[in-house]
């Protein structure tokens, strides 16, 4: 199989022990030559492969284990105007228990909610493992200045943010200014502190797969702990073809760098057959290594509920309807 | 034939959510006609099917039930209509399922028709019949009005494949629930070509949803389904255990049960009555306060 980048090539950095894409990002020529450089996407190919991996047939233990998998890489999403401080908590107490008749339900990987709703998501979650996510950077737009989008970071790490989901700059990246959504993500990682970033390419607007495959690949490059396909506020969200081809470039990253990057597909995705066919996807494409909610998530709020009542029909033998799962 | 023309068969398919799908499990059975002659090969609906059609009845119920009891009643005269139109097909597919002669099937069908007509006339008038003003010893006004159970799994008749399923469906519908119909196994016909006619009679898709295959296979699952909210189990009646172990699955989730009765006794020509309408409906009683009474014995 190629990979999807061409061999770091000797350089003076590398000599010196230093990042074998130094270079790469020394100038925004340097960098938009190396992101050019990268090889094509085969659409074609590539749609062929997600289609063909989407097929498996999953079921009984494999089913239960893929479901309970799932359940514990979601990060139970609530990004409404109409957020209130109530509803942010009843979101918490679902993450933390999210089938109260079935104690054996994993919890969620993290509860995602706007810089505002951090405390409250902090303080409602406090010692049950469940991380907070807050998303920053003047979401979804991310058109506002940098110190603004670095003030809306700095107050969601303050507010005690565990993970940070930011937004690029699509407009300077459609425009070819590579280097400055680089250092605008090097920017926000600074900020981070210890939380961990997760970069959203937004790829229902970046019109092509070679432009997903750049900007992972710059993402990755700026110090990215997460490639996020979407915000979940436009048209097309994760589809499984963007999202094994983010699952090959931090394959790729990783065989040349040794840096693991984790992904994270966001929007649209509802049922647990489109769960599963993602978790196909990591498990051939990026390995079982990413087949853990550390390097693996779900950005979805009604996925959970389905996800549920298939557990529940697993259990019990008998189907379950949407009355006994919470509405949110 | 003579003329060397090759026949066009037909392929009898379900109807799920207003499609007409294969069955997902792609397994298929033959139907024969009274005398044992191959008639068609017709789906047998596995278990997803019958989720789906669950799933396709959920969606359809908000805007079913939501829709004014007049505009029900028309949409169900409507049925009627195309129904008329189709009124050769039918009488044929009758008399091949239940080897009637041409005339009997005729009026057969024309009893199936009416029937449609009958319940469309009751959709805006069951609500005065069983609902109205309660007289209470109080200052309230006390209402009390039938709403529509929900989504109802309905095991049609297994002999009277036309005039007995449409005397099953029809209340049901009319009462502003959503059904998933199993077609009588050995006489779906009629069922799967109803399907045609509901899908052009303006009734929004999912609120009648149409299985064939084997009845105990396709029973089970919705029986015990969390989210299906009542079972007719009149196509059971002939199997007394198959009717008991459905009763109790459907306990489970206390799901309105409308027992087999038995099939000799039942004359589906007669007058059929309000018994079927008000057995998936539920009743809601409003107490509205009215203030003191006062001398008069009222506040207003």
């Amino acid at each position: 199989m190629p990979t999807t980048a061409p061999p770091p090539k000797p350089s003076a950095a590398s000599e010196r022990g230093g990042s074998p894409f130094a270079d790469a990002t020394a100038s925004d020529s340097a960098l938009r030559r190396f992101l050019h450089g990268l090889p094509g996407v085969d659409t074609v190919g590539l749609e062929a492969r997600a289609a063909s991996l989407g097929t498996r047939s999953v079921k009984t233990t494999a089913k239960a284990y893929a479901i309970d998998l799932a359940i514990s890489m979601i990060d139970l999403t609530t990004l409404e105007g109409a957020d209130t401080p109530g509803k942010v908590r009843a979101l918490a107490a679902k993450a933390v228990n999210p089938d109260p008749l079935d104690r054996t339900t994993p919890r969620t990987a993290a509860v995602c909610v706007y810089p505002d709703m951090a405390r409250t998501a902090v303080a409602a979650l406090s010692g049950s493992g469940v991380k907070v996510a807050s998303v920053a950077t003047a979401f979804p737009a991310g058109r506002a200045a940098l110190d603004v989008k670095l003030a809306d970071v700095r107050d969601a790490v303050a507010a005690g943010a565990d993970e940070i989901d930011m937004v690029i700059d699509r407009g300077a990246f459609l425009s070819g200014r590579y280097l400055k959504v680089y250092e605008e993500i090097v920017a926000v990682k600074a900020e981070c502190g210890s939380a961990r970033l997760k970069v959203i390419f937004e790829t229902g607007e970046l019109s092509t797969y070679d432009n997903i495959r750049r900007a992972s690949w710059l993402g990755m490059l700026a110090g990215a702990d997460f490639v996020k396909t979407s915000t979940g506020k436009v048209a097309t969200n994760a589809t499984p073809a963007n999202t094994l081809l983010m699952l090959e470039a931090v394959r790729d990253f990783r065989e040349q760098t040794g840096v693991q990057v984790g992904v994270k597909p966001a929007g649209g995705i509802r049922t647990t057959k489109d769960a599963i066919k993602f978790l196909v996807l990591v498990n051939e494409t990026a390995g079982e290594d990413w087949l853990d909610n550390h390097w693996f998530r779900f950005g979805a709020s009604s996925l959970l509920n389905d996800l549920l009542m298939q557990r529940q029909k697993l259990s019990t033998g008998r189907y379950s309807g949407p009355d006994y799962v919470t509405v949110d | 034939m003579s003329d060397g023309r090759l026949s066009v068969f037909k392929t009898y398919k379900l109807y799920v959510g207003g499609k007409f799908p294969r069955s997902e499990s792609g397994r298929v059975y033959e139907v024969t006609d009274s005398k044992g002659k191959w008639l068609a090969n017709v789906p047998q609906s596995s278990r997803k099917d019958a989720r789906d059609a669950v799933v396709a009845a959920r969606k359809a119920f908000g805007g079913w039930s939501g829709a004014t009891a007049y505009n029900r009643g028309q949409i169900l005269y409507r049925v009627a209509e195309m129904l008329e139109g189709r009124r050769e097909q039918f009488v044929r597919e009758v008399a091949e399922a239940e080897g009637l002669s041409k005339s009997k099937a005729a009026s057969v069908v024309d009893a199936a028709i009416d029937r449609w007509v009958w319940y469309a006339g009751w959709t805006d008038k069951i609500g005065q019949v069983v609902g109205g003003a309660n007289p209470v010893a109080g200052p309230y006004l006390n209402l009390s009005t039938p709403e529509p159970t929900g989504v109802v799994t309905v095991l049609a008749p297994q002999e009277s494949s036309l005039l007995g399923l449409v005397s099953v469906v029809a209340p049901v519908i009319a009462a502003g629930n959503t059904a998933v119909v199993v077609a009588s196994a050995d006489r779906p016909l009629p069922a799967l070509s109803l399907g045609e006619v509901l899908a052009t009679s303006d009734l929004p898709g999912g609120v009648v949803n149409i299985l064939s295959g084997r009845t105990a296979e396709l029973a089970a699952p919705l029986a015990s389904h969390q989210d299906v909210n009542g079972i007719d189990l009149t196509g059971a009646a002939d199997d007394a255990d198959l009717a008991k172990e459905l009763e109790a699955a459907a306990a489970d989730n206390l799901k309105r049960v409308r027992r087999p009765q038995p099939v000799d006794g039942t004359d589906w020509s007669a007058d059929p009555g309000t018994h079927r309408l008000t057995a998936f409906l539920e009743t809601k009683t409003v107490w509205h306060p009215t203030g003191a009474l006062g001398a008069s014995g009222s506040s207003y």
